[in-house]
């Protein structure tokens, strides 16, 4: 980078050069969008400054799913937070499960068993393609394409009813341990996602079928909110809205956590930056999901049998029927639910989520009590560019914009 | 609007004539099978909601097809998901949009009583705002949790008495009730800004760098 | 060569101070508040630091300094991080704001103000991001309880007790 490049940020600013009296374009009209709106993905708030149809400014305003988590951690205790990391991105839960999980692990110098890893990996995809599925529904329909909503939710029951059968809930499992994860993924239940994971790109076929070549998704996506390659990485912007700008930055190659560096497999990197190549990354990545499911499903296979949660009994709770039997375990038990205490210190540990970065900055005092557990989310960061991709467009670009943007407000807000 | 009315001792509401009873029941069978839902989906529970509506549970069948995000289209407010302080004057903005009659649903823990947030950002409890006739217990809730509290909101629906309290005039009770959390007043230090839904601006005034927001401007 | 090398190597041994952490790939540099900006010139600027992760703060009441502001930042090219770090005294609980270096940084900074009270100076657009806009606390304060103070609490309780016709 040469010289001092400095960006003029300020979103919400007019240029001066409207003329009152010029009949067409002397007025302004500030409409308010949100924060209850279906086409604003969950609670945001845009304060929209028209000139006619052409947007001159865009104001985010956030903080209506702000819910204090945070602080809620500093009151709970580390293993208490994991319900509440499931409702950060609540369409991938078991994804911000494991983010916690490898962050308290990095910083109390926890090893997480292979299988315990290989479960995680095959988590952390299935949670990656039902995200990128609400992308896609939410989008589609928000463009008009109403019947990809239908056709994505239709496929993210067939995930559900795998984690149903899994974890016992559909959404907000919480099944992710400090160690590993709470129960084994049986040779039932693997079959089963088997299957699901055989049948699965067809589907995406199909998707691809009724939009990629659909000249009204062209006209709406392409060309329609291009992102630079310095503009995206000046503004904080990671995982697939990074990708589409051309930068080849993945954190399962860059920062490989869980095994990844194991696995087999691609990663998609557009050439314009536009809403359409983030579409086309997005659904490249979900066949990539699949591919590392089917490599994680085997080597699980070969690993049966293997333990999936570590023995650290710092951290983990022991196994129940040594709870009631031995006095020794049922002191460990005791001292994991009610005082358990990281090392003093602050460690910061990201993965690769559907949303970009997604990132825990745990910092420990050496007490039961966190001192500080920041979450790094990758929505605030789309959330913030939407000024740089909306100005100067149609508003009808606004909701494509959005979309393509794809974030979570449980994740902007926390 | 549910209104739960004491049963007489012969096992009917006072004045029940047979016609009576009969037109009101016609009514109330038209409205329980056409609650068009207005989804406020705030979080988590809003995906579930989506699942609701998507085909494999399918609330269509069950006549809430039409699910307009316009609340004066609406008859059944779903709050689906944790109403923070923030968001309050919205949501309750949003229920005082909805025409007569009006039904809620507090869908999840979060809407029903804070759920496992109790942080000094959320509401503890959509209840707090507006009357609730439905509470539904879940985080997020299973779609057929759903589905059973929109059947329980239709038996409750068919216990209602609208033609014969159109006769008798409006329930002081009700509209009490309604009166007391009618007028909301937030706190100072929970002012959300009110902008109306389009403003017109004088373009030398935007460009002093000052937001126009609403009636005059709001200090930042 | 690791993170720490590479950085020495561009920047000498510069005005900071690095702090060791648990986190052996990530230096922790700690400058003074007149330091930061330069800092943060040159890490983009010569050592290629384009993106900002985040920006946040530690309150460690009852240790002096207060405040711990950590700036993360990430080099995609290089494939590193940097963690630097600035400690503020409760009653000067400000740092020039780095927004104009990194744009993304803008609503970290932001929300940072609205959860600690630590003021951005020359930030385009320093107001509350998470918070309603005329709060009045800073709730990631240690001193702020969970449950929120009055008149949050009171207006919860008297809400509470409006709705069940109490008063």
């Amino acid at each position: 980078m040469s010289g001092m490049q400095t960006f003029e940020y300020a979103p919400g600013t007019l240029p001066a050069d409207l003329d009152p009296d010029d009949p067409l374009h002397g007025e302004l009209l500030q409409l308010n969008v949100g924060p209850q709106h279906p086409a604003t993905h969950g609670v945001l708030r845009l304060l929209v400054t028209l000139d006619g149809e052409t947007i001159r400014a865009v104001e985010p305003d956030v903080g209506y799913l702000h819910r204090g988590k945070e602080k809620t951690c500093e009151s709970l205790g580390w293993r208490k937070f994991f319900p509440h990391t499931d409702r950060l991105d609540y369409v991938q839960p078991l994804m911000n499960n494991c983010a916690y999980a490898l962050a308290l692990e990095k910083l109390g110098g926890v090893e997480v068993p292979p299988r315990g890893q290989e479960i995680r990996v095959l988590l952390m995809e299935l949670s990656r393609i039902s995200a990128h599925l609400i992308y896609l529904g939410t989008t589609g329909i928000d463009l008009g394409a109403v019947t990809m909503f239908f056709l994505c939710f239709s496929e993210r029951e067939r995930i559900y009813d795998l984690l149903d059968a899994y974890t016992g809930h559909r959404m907000n499992n919480t099944y992710v341990r400090i160690g590993g994860v709470y129960a084994d993924v049986d040779e039932s239940l693997a079959s089963a996602i088997r299957e699901w994971v055989d049948s699965f790109p067809a589907k995406i076929d199909e998707f691809e079928r009724m939009l990629t070549g659909n000249r009204i998704w062209y006209d709406r996506t392409h060309g329609v909110g291009v992102l630079g390659a310095d503009a995206a990485r000046a503004w904080s912007l990671t995982g697939p809205n990074l990708r589409a700008s051309g930068i080849d930055f993945d954190l399962r190659r860059a920062e490989p956590y869980s095994g990844y560096e194991d696995y087999d497999f691609e990663i998609p990197i557009g050439t314009a930056g536009d809403c359409f190549d983030r579409y086309l990354v997005r659904i490249e990545e979900m066949r990539q999901s699949i591919r590392i499911c089917r490599q994680a499903l085997a080597r699980l296979e070969r690993s049966r049998g293997a333990e999936f949660l570590a023995e650290d009994r710092r951290y983990v709770l022991p196994p129940r029927d040594k709870v009631q039997t031995s006095m020794e375990e049922l002191i460990f038990q005791f001292k994991v639910v009610t005082d358990m205490r990281l090392p003093r210190g602050e460690v910061y540990r990201a993965v690769e989520s559907s949303k970009g970065e997604l990132g825990f900055f745990v910092a420990s005092d050496g007490t039961s009590q966190p001192l500080r557990c920041h979450i790094r989310s990758p929505s605030l960061m789309n959330v913030q560019a939407i000024p740089l991709l909306a100005e100067g467009r149609l508003f009808s670009d606004l909701v494509a914009i959005i979309g393509s943007l794809d974030f979570v407000m449980g994740e902007v807000d926390r | 609007m549910g209104s739960l009315r004491p049963l007489g001792a012969s096992g009917t509401s006072e004045d029940a004539g047979f016609l009576a009873t009969r037109a009101d029941a016609l009514v109330n069978w038209g409205r329980k099978n056409s609650l068009w839902p207005m989804p406020l989906g705030l979080s988590c529970c809003g995906i579930e909601l989506m699942a609701m509506i998507g085909p494999k549970f399918d609330i269509a069948r069950f006549g809430a097809e039409a699910a307009r995000f316009s609340p004066r289209q609406c008859d059944l407010l779903i709050v689906a998901g944790t109403l923070t302080w923030k968001m309050a004057q919205a949501c309750r903005t949003i229920y005082d949009q909805m025409p007569d009659p009006k039904w809620v649903i507090a869908m999840g823990v979060c809407s029903s009583t804070g759920g496992m947030y109790d942080s000094y950002a959320v509401v503890q409890g959509v209840d707090m705002l507006m009357p609730v006739d439905v509470y539904v217990p879940g985080c997020p809730p299973r779609p057929d949790a759903m589905i059973d509290a929109l059947l329980k909101l239709q038996k409750k629906i068919e216990r209602e008495s609208p033609l014969r309290r159109l006769a008798r005039g409006p329930d002081p009770e009700l509209l009490e009730r309604e009166a007391g959390t009618g007028s909301f007043d937030m706190p100072p230090n929970a002012a959300v800004p009110t902008a109306r839904i389009g403003t017109y601006l004088d373009p030398r005034g935007r460009a002093a760098g000052r937001v126009a927001d609403g009636e005059g401007e709001r200090a930042r | 060569m690791s993170a720490l090398e590479r950085l020495r190597g561009i920047l000498g041994e510069g005005p900071y101070r690095v702090v060791p952490t648990r986190d052996a790939a990530t230096p922790c540099l700690e400058v003074e508040r007149a330091e930061l900006r330069e800092l943060a010139r040159r890490l983009r600027d010569e050592c290629g630091f384009e993106s900002n992760t985040f920006v946040t703060a530690i309150d460690r009441l009852p240790a002096r300094p207060r405040f711990e502001v950590d700036y993360q930042l990430l080099s995609i090219s290089a494939g590193d991080r940097v963690r630097v770090r600035v400690l503020l005294d409760e009653d000067d609980a400000w740092v020039p704001s780095i927004a104009d270096l990194w744009p993304g940084a803008a609503f970290s900074e932001r929300e940072c103000f609205d959860m600690f009270g630590v003021r951005f100076e020359g930030h385009p657009k320093l107001e509350r991001l998470l918070m309603p806009a005329g709060y009045e606390h800073h709730p990631l304060r240690k001193d702020f309880p969970h449950h929120g103070i009055e008149p949050d609490r009171l207006y919860r309780e008297w809400e509470r007790g409006r709705a069940r016709g109490a008063s």
